[in-house]
């Protein structure tokens, strides 16, 4: 299976590199753009018995490191056979 | 304390043996132990390269675990720059810190004041001393969420905080956007120090200023006390 993670600055925390790229954006005429957010995206490929245990897993695996949870937020879906589930 | 991708740690290690005279002992990142030392100094660099985030892989060395039971101890532990990195990642510290708010790495001098004088780590300085000491960091931005940054200010654990050379806390002071200005803090007892400031680098008139000093000889002077007691 394969967890596909993202993880995001907390909204709470500023984001200068999101901001700096909003700018960007601006500057090339995107003014469409009202906010811009840069984050990580995390691949893991792993063994699991069935999608429930390997989502506890990656759960624990973004809590322990993956992920600070003082500044960060994190997301995944798991792959399995090529079905993806939120 | 050395980790693969550690710069500051020869410059921490002159001003202990050349300048302070004091014993010094470098631990790797693989030891099994603490050697017998009085003092922990996780200096700055980039442990195990700051991959995923800053200190996040550093807070797993085999030498971590032991340098957590000599913290609960009440052993003495002082990270600067990177090493604070490493404190909050491993949560010997609260908070984190992140990007410094102009995206730009900054090497510079701050002045820094100088909140606690009753620790073992500023028993040297004046009350409310204004420490000149360079940074060098692009990841110094302090951040806490409200609740912690309350408890940090209630319980005093601001220990240095970048202001004006008059020692006005000020925004233009700020060099990286931290919270409260704050440039370093100490656990609720007192022996877990971090901040962002490289006082190893401002230790000797040659290199332009000798405040770090004063912090690395209050030090030396709480471990003298400890065998004296």
């Amino acid at each position: 299976m394969i967890a596909r993670i993202v993880v995001t600055p907390k909204p709470v925390v500023n984001d200068p590199q999101g901001i700096t790229v909003r700018q960007g954006l601006a500057t090339l005429g995107f003014r469409e753009v009202s906010d811009v957010r840069i984050g990580k995206y995390i691949e893991v490929s792993l063994e699991a018995d069935s999608e429930h245990q390997a989502r506890q897993r990656v759960e624990a695996m973004c809590k322990q490191l993956l992920a600070n949870h003082v500044i960060e937020d994190y997301r995944f879906e798991i792959e399995t056979d090529g079905h993806k589930r939120r | 304390m050395v980790f693969p991708g550690t710069w500051s740690d020869r410059d921490c290690g002159w001003v202990i043996d050349q300048v302070l005279g004091a014993e010094l002992q470098y631990l790797w990142h693989k030891d099994a132990d603490l050697k017998g030392c009085d003092c922990i100094i996780l200096p700055g660099g980039f442990a195990y390269g700051d991959y995923l985030r800053t200190g996040a892989i550093a807070r797993f060395a085999p030498v971590m675990e032991k340098v957590s039971e000599f913290a609960d101890r009440g052993g003495l532990v002082w990270g600067i720059c990177n090493g604070f990195q490493v404190l909050c990642e491993a949560g010997l510290l609260p908070g984190a810190l992140i990007r410094n708010s102009s995206l730009e790495y900054r090497c510079q001098w701050t002045n820094l004041v100088v909140e606690r004088t009753d620790l073992a780590f500023t028993s040297r300085c004046d009350e409310r001393e204004v420490l000149s000491i360079p940074i060098g960091h692009g990841e110094g931005n302090y951040f806490a969420d409200p609740a912690t940054l309350s408890r940090l200010e209630q319980r005093g654990q601001v220990v240095f905080r970048y202001c004006d050379s008059g020692g006005r806390v000020t925004n233009n002071a700020n060099p990286n956007g931290s919270t409260h200005n704050i440039a370093g803090i100490v656990n609720a007892r007192g022996n877990v120090l971090g901040m962002m400031p490289h006082p190893e680098r401002c230790s000797e008139a040659e290199l332009g200023g000798t405040d770090g000093l004063k912090l690395f000889r209050s030090v030396a002077a709480s471990a003298m006390q400890v065998l004296v007691s």
